[in-house]
């Protein structure tokens, strides 16, 4: 009788390994899918584009001409949205994070605050173009130029940082926080001495990978109305502009039509020359690794800041 | 709270006051803004390389793409200096750049060959004629003409799988226009696509396939695809679209001409109006670089006349028509 049961165990548990090892393959399929997927494309990609990313590539403008067309204008474009977005969503969005998280009583407001937070995380991006369409170009006057560009993408990326720094500041043991206020600290103290600083890697991964979004996004630029033709840089602040003869103001730049990498490379992947596809794909590389380098300098920062942090 | 007004404080407040007055918006001198129709845009694009050269950058140029709609839209609403259309300006956008009080220039620039293509092994279809094309396109077609062999007798029984541009692009409208005779009226089970590449390779790939798009992605895949010849009727010849053929303004009903629309006020400002100038002058020879047909060089002459004439209007009043000679339509009474 007992060694029945001890066969039905031991079957039992063969079976149950059995269930694992099949649940592990199954694990591992599903990941490579994605992973495989992904390296395919960039593996074509790479194998078009490649014989186009000389220097060349990046210092010239568009152009009919396949063989001389670059991506200068797109890529400074990018460049300055992007510079645009950071100066806007960080102090926003730290800021923001540090108040729910620290200062703001819990009650129904701040519930629904943070309702609204999760969810504007999942609101399509091409909501928020038309939201600052009519806010930023047409209400507040900005025009179709870098600084709406730049806000509309802060606004986007937002939540991403308010979630991610609110993560970073909950993670901090409370007693850091009793321990501060022990020695006589005021909040403020409290917070910019010790949370802000336990927390900056998190924070920085936060940023950074709300940044890497942004920089691939299109769908809200065009709504705004980036351009796809630019054969000209931004203003340079106090050199002579040749269009007016005059030095450019320090700020002129905020102002001036631009266009994205994204937008340029969606433009040349419509055109009927096997050319501007080669294009296309070379720029599909600049967008690529410039995410993927995003993203590794957001693990690298949280690895170096996290290792000095010991509780 | 602010019981002592410190320095700092003060200085804080200055350097908030000048920030702002230094981000007040600055008027663009020298910008010449275009947006609209993608198929004019490589012309436009051309020029505007060419043209920002030639000025040494005294002057900027900006192209957008929106669609030929798209485009109208801004455009009558005074956001933009040139409008791109690969139709003409309709009823509906008259009236919204009537009122808002914006007058126009409309300027043809090149010419578009719709070419309708087929497999490189199709041996049967060399030449097709207007109501042939209908019957396949026409609304009533839907889920019945679907074997080869029920266009002519003599096409093998093979079935027939038919690719067309998206419903917002120019060349939709005018093919429609053209064949169907209405606009916009066409079958809806068709693949139907916004990026002609899409259609290149469906054609290229199937063996019983048609589509039909711009001659330039015609002329960049001659290698994988079989241009069909069309005919007016049963009795007229066949003609292949080509450059010649649409230039001598023989390839009907599928060629039109493709416009700027050049609002009247940018005008007295020099830059735009030495846009226009430099692209009436060049822009035959550079459509011709980028794919397109240009028209004949009466028609640049004319058109430049109009412009110093500031001749302002549509010669269509509303809607395409078809089979109308550049000239002709440059010699019209404008309506605005």
């Amino acid at each position: 009788m007992q060694a029945t049961d001890l066969q039905l165990l031991r079957a039992m548990i063969a079976q149950h390994k059995r269930y694992d090892i099949l649940f592990g393959l199954v694990g591992l399929l599903a990941t490579m899918v994605g992973v495989v997927t992904l390296l395919v494309l960039f593996i074509d990609l790479v194998l078009d584009g490649y014989p186009r990313l000389t220097y060349d590539f990046f210092t010239s403008f568009p152009s009919r001409r396949a063989e001389e067309a670059g991506i200068l204008s797109a890529w400074v474009g990018t460049v300055l949205v992007m510079l645009v977005t950071a100066v806007a969503a960080i102090p926003l969005g730290v800021g923001a994070a540090i108040y729910l998280e620290e200062y703001a009583p819990k009650n129904w407001m701040t519930d629904l605050i943070e309702i609204n937070v999760t969810n504007l995380a999942g609101v399509p991006s091409i909501v928020y173009g038309l939201l600052a369409l009519g806010l930023f170009v047409y209400i507040l006057d900005f025009g179709q130029s870098i600084l709406t560009a730049g806000l509309t993408l802060a606004l986007l990326i937002l939540p991403v940082i308010i979630v991610a720094t609110r993560e970073s500041l909950r993670s901090i043991p409370v007693a850091i926080r009793e321990a501060a206020y022990a020695l006589g600290a005021t909040r403020w103290q409290m917070v910019s001495d010790h949370l802000l600083r336990y927390s900056m890697g998190g924070i920085l991964t936060g940023i950074i990978i709300g940044m890497a979004r942004a920089i691939g996004e299109t769908a809200p630029i065009i709504t705004i109305g980036a351009l796809t033709f630019i054969a000209f840089l931004p203003p340079v602040p106090f050199t002579i502009d040749p269009s007016t003869d005059l030095p450019a103001g320090p700020f002129d730049w905020l102002f001036s039509p631009f266009t994205v990498l994204p937008i340029q490379m969606f433009n040349w992947v419509s055109r009927p020359q096997a050319a501007f596809l080669e294009n296309a794909a070379a720029t599909g590389i600049v967008i690529i690794v410039a995410t993927l380098a995003m993203n590794g300098l957001a693990i690298w920062l949280r690895y170096r800041i996290r290792k000095h942090i010991k509780w | 709270m602010f019981k002592h007004t410190s320095p700092r404080f003060k200085m804080t407040v200055m350097a908030g006051v000048l920030a702002g007055a230094l981000l007040a918006p600055v008027a663009h001198a020298g910008l010449v803004k275009i947006d609209g129709s993608s198929t004019v845009y490589p012309i436009t694009e051309a020029v505007a390389e060419e043209f920002q050269k030639s000025v040494k950058g005294k002057t900027k140029v900006t192209v957008g793409i929106s669609g030929t709609g798209g485009g109208f839209k801004k455009f009558c609403r005074g956001e933009t200096d040139i409008s791109n259309a690969s139709r003409p300006i309709l009823k509906k956008e008259m009236d919204d750049c009537k009122a808002a009080g914006i007058t126009y220039l409309e300027l043809p620039v090149a010419f578009d060959a719709l070419t309708v293509v087929v497999n490189k092994d199709n041996t049967w279809a060399n030449e097709l004629t207007v109501a042939e094309l209908k019957k396949m396109y026409e609304p009533a077609a839907q889920g019945k003409i679907n074997n080869w062999n029920q266009i002519r007798a003599s096409f093998p029984n093979m079935p027939l799988k038919l690719g067309a541009p998206g419903a917002d692009s120019g060349t939709f409208d005018y093919f429609t226009e053209a064949i169907v005779g209405k606009a916009k009226s066409a079958r809806g089970d068709v693949l139907s696509s916004e990026d002609d590449n899409v259609l290149v390779q469906f054609v290229q790939r199937d063996k019983s396939a048609l589509a039909y798009f711009g001659l330039a992605y015609y002329e960049e895949n001659k290698d994988k695809l079989k241009a069909v010849a069309i005919k007016m009727d049963d009795k007229s010849p066949a003609v292949m679209p080509s450059v010649e053929t649409t230039n001598k303004g023989i390839y009907q009903p599928l060629s039109r001409p493709i416009f700027i629309y050049v609002n009247a006020k940018s005008l007295q400002n020099p830059e735009v109006r030495g846009f226009v100038e430099f692209y009436l002058k060049h822009g035959g020879k550079l459509a011709k670089e980028v794919g397109y047909v240009d028209l004949p060089a009466r028609a640049y002459t004319l058109a430049l006349e109009n412009l110093k004439k500031g001749k302002t209007g549509t010669a269509f009043g509303g809607h395409a028509e078809v089979g109308v000679s550049v000239e002709e339509l440059l010699q019209r009474e404008g309506k605005l």
